[in-house]
């Protein structure tokens, strides 16, 4: 449902009911407040048709209202078990997303310097010439495209298939490398096998939540009221470890502030403590578990063509024990600011048998530049004390996209990912080009750029063509300014498909008008593997096509009519049902499409008619095939790894140059770059610009108040914004905070490119600023 | 200027008697649910004695069991 809310005070009141009517939900299934829900729904008998929810990775369920071919109305799905009724505000206001006053709605082709409008057909006709001739003139590996953890299944899919099985080029990335690829690279480091063994009926059983650098309350804010409700009904403990006080530490039962990167010490610490007290479960441990370590000093991948190969060597537990010994509380307690006291409470929690913890994380560990690090941390915790696939019992990363486990993680569209497996493995290769109809020798063995290499080799005029599909990269990219400037060079086409304009359709040659979300049919898969199927409801405005459709109209003009045999009636339908053959099986098995027609989602594998909540445990997940209770068939020996992974300093700290950290990242109005949420007005004139917080004391010395404006600069560029001092968020010392959702103060212009070398996925948490009141 | 939400329970059979109740108070909006013995109460109020007092006066009615704060904001006057 949305409501016309008139300003902030409302706003944040209509935010206090609704956390209430989500904390209600939880302790009561089904319950009702239809007097309040229904209080500003249209008049007359709207169609309520079911979908996911179009912004991020919580997958919330919502009911969508109908009227004479207009969306109008939306509600929270009663059948839905992710949120059970209710959604946030974002949410509530979706529908008003698809409406804004300058949608795309025709192609538009750049000629001297100007956008010209033209028909569908003749932008795709030279979308596909441009293609054949880049491919001509400079090679396979000259095109690429670039998509999203906001592309359908199918999106992602046809991509896939047309990119890395028909062209033969692996130039194929999406916005998720920037922010679930270290997510990724723990899972399979740790388990060899993606995305989280628990589900989100965890929290119905954990007595304990860790929430490690993951603002909850305004980033996931439906689950973040289950937690909530869970303290009202059985006094559950929920910590925040971060290194900012939000809303979330002000809700929890315990804040626990560090210094930036030090968490990869403080989580080292924790192990030490297990291991110390005697709290590991050896039975488990010994059953299940191996002890690897990897290179280190890995560098930050800085410099462009940066490689790097980690190469795992086994270890005892006797060498990862005396490893420990530099992470002792008191040793700890000095790099990272955390009381050694702190961090003996949050290992006594951990080491507790009767107690069961939740663990879960998003950007914080992500956006790392030892992400993959942090991700094998939080696991080696749970792995110690056998924490992990039982009920309550679940390290658990959360996604911040609606498909970026559904599209970018499960159908593979980064650079080394195939829909099964890795473009590495022949076999692999094989499986994927039986599927796709195409000579297995298509499928190229070697990966090619991952995100930010990618943009580093359109400017270097390596890559010549690029498609950019429901992503906004000329706000998100780090040291934007490069790449912005890389656009913008001779030689270089630009294809961009999407909804409104823009700091990306800026760039483009050719604009593409996307049919969005319930405008077109197609799938979303949240971050607790869960599938959601959504018709199409409505009409795209205009000439918009979906980008599915898009992908498959050049296909077909590109010559791979064979592959793209599709009826245009049908064909979701029809890749739905081709995309499930690269799952079959008990690892991974997809739910049928009328099963998924028929009910708010399910969760892979999809064994025998029911979804799995447990993976890797014999009594939930019949992939469990080694006759013990639990089976890591990820890995070849069916055991997990706990990493020895130490602490290393981030790539760039505060000096006398540039003496703050900078960390940046979303509000709760806003999603992303803002581009969909700040055409929602009563979102907008919540929020309707950025901000840099500052700590209160510092703030006061610089003789700063909120509202004045403040110039944050750093070694690739300055920007200048209000400053907002005690408001929502309030940062350490010689730290600040900005959020990137607004395209008018672009704070990626001041961040750093650095990444994981092992994820490839940038660091926009911490890098070093000068701050100045202008 | 704090903006609260609670989650109250009323004693067997009194939902409706507390909403009435709740409903003469100046500066608490009530929600009751349809299917539960249930309600939403929202409170604001200019400042944290007034709030104190007003949770003070909702303590103190018969019809409620229990009262849980669920979120809590304090937000400048509207502009």
């Amino acid at each position: 449902m949305y409501v016309s809310l008139i300003n902030r005070r409302s706003f944040v009141k209509k935010m206090a009911i609704m956390s209430a009517m989500t904390a209600a939900a939880s302790m009561f299934p089904g319950i009702l407040f239809a007097g309040e829900q229904e209080k500003n729904l249209p008049k007359g008998n709207l169609d309520w048709k079911k979908a996911p929810c179009r912004f991020c990775g919580v997958g919330c369920g919502v009911l969508v209202g109908i009227d004479n071919g207009k969306a109008v109305a939306v509600k929270g799905d009663p059948n839905s078990p992710v949120n059970k009724g209710l959604c946030c505000v974002k949410g509530y206001h979706s529908v008003m997303a698809l409406y804004g006053k300058d949608r795309l709605t025709k192609p538009l082709v750049k000629k001297n310097g100007r956008y010209v409008e033209t028909s569908m057909k003749e932008a795709l006709d030279l979308v596909a010439s441009k293609m054949q001739e880049t491919i001509k003139d400079y090679g396979k590996d000259a095109v690429s495209i670039y998509g999203s953890g906001q592309w359908t299944i199918p999106d992602g899919y046809v991509a896939s298939k047309l990119f890395k099985g028909c062209i033969g080029t692996n130039n194929v990335e999406a916005n998720a490398r920037l922010c679930m690829a270290s997510a990724v690279t723990g899972f399979l480091t740790s388990f060899g096998i993606d995305e989280p063994m628990g589900c989100y009926e965890d929290i119905d059983h954990a007595n304990v939540f860790v929430l490690w650098g993951n603002n909850m309350a305004e980033m996931h804010p439906v689950l973040f009221s289950r937690l909530l409700d869970q303290r009202l009904k059985r006094g559950v403990k929920i910590i925040d470890f971060a290194t900012r006080t939000t809303r979330t530490s002000m809700a929890a039962d315990k804040s626990i502030i560090f210094k930036p990167n030090t968490d990869l010490a403080v989580a080292n610490a924790i192990c030490y403590e297990i291991i110390e007290n005697g709290w590991v479960n050896q039975s488990f441990v010994e059953k299940y578990c191996n002890f690897s370590k990897g290179l280190t000093n890995m560098g930050y991948g800085l410099e462009d063509n940066y490689q790097f190969n980690d190469k795992p060597e086994a270890i005892s537990f006797k060498d990862f024990k005396t490893f420990l010994k530099d992470y002792t509380p008191e040793k700890v307690e000095k790099i990272s600011g955390v009381s050694a006291k702190d961090i003996k409470y949050m290992a006594s929690h951990y080491g507790n048998p009767n107690t069961k913890v939740m663990s879960l994380w998003c950007m914080g560990p992500n956006q790392h530049t030892r992400g993959t690090w942090m991700n094998n941390l939080i696991y080696n915790i749970h792995l110690l004390t056998g924490k992990i696939s039982t009920p309550g019992n679940s390290p658990f990363s959360l996604t911040g996209q609606p498909s970026a486990c559904g599209t970018v993680r499960e159908v593979g569209t980064l650079t080394h990912k195939l829909p099964h497996g890795v473009v590495t493995n022949e076999e692999d290769r094989k499986h994927a080009a039986e599927i796709w109809n195409v000579p297995v020798e298509n499928i190229s063995p070697k990966p090619t750029y991952h995100t930010v290499e990618m943009f580093r080799a359109l400017d270097r005029g390596d890559i010549r063509f690029m498609w950019i599909q429901v992503t906004n990269p000329m706000v998100t990219m780090p040291k934007l300014k490069r790449y912005r400037d890389a656009t913008k060079k001779e030689g270089r086409f630009i294809v961009v498909s999407d909804v409104y304009p823009t700091p990306t359709t800026d760039i483009a040659d050719v604009i593409l008008p996307s049919a969005m979300w319930i405008e077109r049919e197609g799938m979303y898969g949240n971050s607790e593997r869960r599938t959601q199927y959504f018709e199409k409801m409505v009409e795209p405005l205009g000439e918009a096509v979906s980008d599915t459709w898009q992908l498959i109209e050049v296909a077909r003009r590109l010559g791979y009519e064979r592959q793209f045999y599709y009826k245009e009636e049908t064909h979701i339908e029809e890749i739905y049902n081709e995309y499930s053959k690269h799952h079959e099986g008990k690892k991974h098995g997809m739910a049928p499409l009328e099963v998924l027609k028929s009910q708010p989602g399910a969760q892979w594998p999809y064994v025998e008619g029911k979804s799995t909540q447990w993976r890797f445990n014999a009594e939930y997940d019949p992939a469990c095939s080694n006759g013990e209770k639990f089976h890591f068939y990820g890995k070849p020996d069916g055991k997990a790894v706990i990493w020895q992974r130490p602490y290393e300093p981030a790539p760039e700290e505060p000096d006398n140059d540039y003496p703050f950290w900078l960390c940046t990242g979303r509000v709760v109005e806003h999603w992303h770059t803002g581009s969909m949420t700040r055409r929602i007005p009563v979102l907008h004139k919540a929020m309707p610009n950025g901000y840099v917080e500052l700590n209160p004391g510092q703030a006061k010395e610089m003789q700063i108040k909120t509202g004045d404006k403040v110039r944050v600069s750093s070694r690739r560029g300055e920007i200048v914004l209000p400053a907002s001092v005690n408001e929502r968020g309030v940062p350490e010392r010689n730290q600040v905070f900005v959020p990137f959702f607004d395209e008018n103060m672009l704070i990626n212009d001041v961040t750093l490119d650095a990444f994981c070398p092992i994820s490839k996925q940038p660091d926009y948490k911490k890098c070093a600023v000068k701050i100045e009141k202008v | 200027m704090p903006i609260k939400s609670y989650l109250a329970h009323p004693h067997s059979g009194r939902k409706e008697s507390l909403a009435k109740a709740l409903n003469t108070l100046s500066n608490c909006e009530v929600i009751p649910a349809e299917n539960e013995n249930l309600l939403i109460v929202v409170t604001e109020t200019d400042n944290q004695e007034q709030e104190d007092k007003l949770k003070q006066t909702i303590e103190s009615l018969e019809d409620l069991k229990l009262m849980a704060m669920v979120s809590g904001f304090d937000v400048p006057k509207d502009k």
